[in-house]
């Protein structure tokens, strides 16, 4: 007991030295794919960046570059205090399980997936009613009557997009071929922008004259194949209308910019629980600005708009291929 | 299946071949000389980078591919350094270039053009343009000759420089001294050394022409068939290059036959994602594993026996 005193009583001072230089700051743990990836990590960078300038708070921010680190790194920013603690990414699921009863008192947030504790905010998107006003657009832009959609990995996340936007293709026009295919089946499907141009091509030669990529890395590729081609490309996550002016018809949005936001400013005393990012809550959405605009006319504005109303309104409800693993417009 | 179609596949498997026919040849000469190379595709994604970033600063895409080759022949007498002159082992030092690139690539770029690991997306001039061979449009509608002539037409020079790499590399293997040297020290080295010749001068020939060729792999991969480099862009194809070459059994003309088995497998797979025969519907994900089940098939030996040539792997030393 002793010898114990001399090392708690360090421990003491060192805790409360960090608790003054770090009080209840934020932290926000990037996933794999890193920090600067002009997507999903990259918009929550952003968000953090829009809460520190508007509050002149600070944060504390790491990335993980391993798979080994996600339940070290969670544990390591709890250990020093940061609160809230924002995660990204769905296969940090499993993190926040076995962190978060840890620490009862800090509050997480997951974006991406739901973790059901009660001190764990979990953030979805509803990709597929963002999905499906593109799927629109790209139903009313397209000439050939063919569309199609290239996804990285096959998982149900991004099945969920590729339903979204074939549903909302068939609410323009029933008869429409919406091409699905998926760049792999392992994590290199998001760093391999060659396959993504080839199946892109391979789309082109089928007919298709407009592509949705979901796909990272990827879909850098597939947006290049269709520019060199003279066709059409969607974006996703970020705006990436600015990538391929005047080819790039438009962008699914995915504001984890906003949820990040949000959770800094709601701070350590967050109400917790899921989440949704809808459009209702302005969580999804297609981008128009000013490499994009004399592409989309005011009457694919109008009937975007009216959709997105009607999806707002409950009077038109997207299916989310995530509740049942079907989609009714494949 | 109609031409259109047919014609669509055989040329995205030109396209997907080429850079694996530039590293096939590349590990070829390699381990004729006696040099196990399975730093291939890293020497591929230094120079993927290298031929991107300096393409993009020089807007000259042969003035980034000509770095591409500069940084992968450095690679490869790193290589060399290591398993020549130290007697190093062969494979732990490929996968250490192999590890080295993949981790340089991404830094160097971060922090050059702080674009998540990236570089910039090219346009114009710093990017491969392709070119179409004369009387391409007059001989399209001509039966068996056009749509044949259309598959080798459109593509970027490197492609046709890959394909003119084979009877080059037949040429100097089996016809020239040097080739025949170098054939003799990846067999039996103390043979070449008593005849008065340089063990280490001839290898280290060999590892600067496998660096040449992956330069050429590499910048073709990210001026010719993509527009910029990705992270990990590589994506295994230094793997399937080796795999081609065993197939091949160390033999340039068969490397060609056996490197476009494998693109025309990703280029179906690709294509044909859902797949139906005889009512029986074949998963994305069985199509996207042919590549790779087919290596494991060759490799298990499933086409004979594939035997090295004997002193590869072995450093040479001089008896005294």
């Amino acid at each position: 007991m002793t010898a114990l005193k001399p090392l708690a009583l360090t421990a003491s001072v060192l805790a409360l030295t960090a608790g003054i230089a770090q009080a209840d700051a934020p932290a926000l743990m990037f996933d794999m794919g890193g920090k600067f990836d002009k997507s999903f990590n990259e918009a929550a960078y952003n968000g953090a960046e829009r809460w520190r300038e508007s509050t002149g708070g600070t944060y504390r921010e790491i990335e993980i570059s391993a798979e080994a680190q996600r339940v070290q790194f969670a544990r390591r920013l709890a250990e020093a205090g940061s609160d809230p603690i924002v995660v990204l990414g769905f296969a940090n699921e499993p993190t926040l399980v076995e962190v978060a009863p840890d620490y009862p008192d800090t509050a997480f947030v997951l974006i991406d997936a739901v973790v059901d504790l009660p001190n764990v905010r979990s953030v979805i998107f509803a990709e597929q009613e963002g999905s499906y006003l593109v799927g629109m657009l790209a139903a009313m832009a397209t000439e050939t009557n063919t569309i199609s959609f290239v996804g990285g990995m096959e998982i149900p996340l991004i099945t969920a997009f590729a339903c979204g936007y074939a549903q909302g293709a068939k609410a323009v026009n029933p008869d429409i071929n919406v091409i699905v295919n998926y760049t792999g089946s392992t994590p290199a499907a998001w760093n391999d922008p060659v396959r993504g141009g080839e199946i892109a091509q391979a789309q082109f030669s089928q007919g298709s004259d407009i592509v949705f990529a979901a796909a990272g890395g990827t879909g850098l590729g597939v947006l290049q194949a269709a520019e060199d081609a003279g066709l059409k490309s969607i974006g996703v996550d970020s705006n990436q209308n600015h990538l391929h002016p005047g080819s790039v018809l438009t962008s699914m949005l995915k504001l984890v910019d906003q949820a990040v936001y949000d959770a800094f400013t709601d701070g350590p005393d967050m109400e917790t629980g899921v989440v949704v990012m809808d459009l209702a809550a302005g969580g999804v959405g297609y981008a128009v600005d000013e490499h994009n605009e004399h592409l989309i006319s005011a009457e694919m504005i109008d009937a975007v708009e009216a959709a997105r109303a009607a999806i707002i309104a409950g009077e038109l409800s997207v299916h989310d291929y995530r509740t049942d693993s079907t989609c009714p417009a494949f | 299946m109609d031409i259109a179609t047919i014609v669509q596949v055989l040329e995205s498997t030109l396209r997907l071949a080429t850079p694996l026919l530039f590293a096939c040849l590349a590990g070829l000469i390699s381990e004729r000389a006696g040099i196990f190379d399975i730093g291939l595709e890293g020497k591929m994604l230094m120079a993927a980078f290298v031929s991107a970033a300096i393409a993009f600063v020089s807007g000259n895409v042969w003035i980034g591919a000509s770095a591409a080759i500069f940084a992968s022949v450095m690679l490869s007498l790193l290589h060399g350094v290591a398993s020549i002159t130290f007697r190093g082992n062969q494979l732990i030092s490929g996968v250490a270039i192999n590890f080295l690139a993949a981790g340089i690539t991404v830094v160097v770029a971060q922090n050059w053009f702080r674009q998540g690991g990236r570089t910039p997306s090219l346009s114009g001039d710093a990017r491969m343009q392709r070119i179409d061979l004369p009387f391409v449009d007059a001989l399209r509608d001509v039966p068996v000759l056009g749509p044949v002539y259309t598959i080798l037409s459109g593509h970027a020079p490197l492609v046709y420089v890959a394909f003119l790499c084979v009877p080059l590399t037949w040429y100097l293997l089996f016809r020239t001294r040097f080739g025949l040297r170098l054939r003799a020290v990846g067999e039996n080295p103390a043979a070449v050394d008593t005849a008065g010749i340089s063990v280490i001068g001839l290898r280290y020939g060999a590892v600067a022409i496998c660096g040449v060729l992956c330069g050429l792999a590499g910048a073709y991969l990210a001026t010719g068939l993509s527009a910029g480099f990705v992270k990990d862009m590589t994506a295994g194809r230094g793997f399937i290059a080796l795999a081609a070459m065993i197939f091949a059994k160390w033999r340039p003309w068969h490397a060609m036959w056996a490197v476009l088995l494998f693109g025309l497998l990703e280029a179906v797979a690709n294509r044909f994602q859902n797949i139906e025969i005889l009512g029986i519907g074949i998963p994305v994900q069985a199509m996207q594993a042919l590549p790779y089940i087919l290596t494991v098939v060759i490799l298990a030996g499933f086409v004979g026996k594939a035997i090295p040539p004997r002193a590869g792997g072995a450093p040479y030393v001089k008896e005294h």
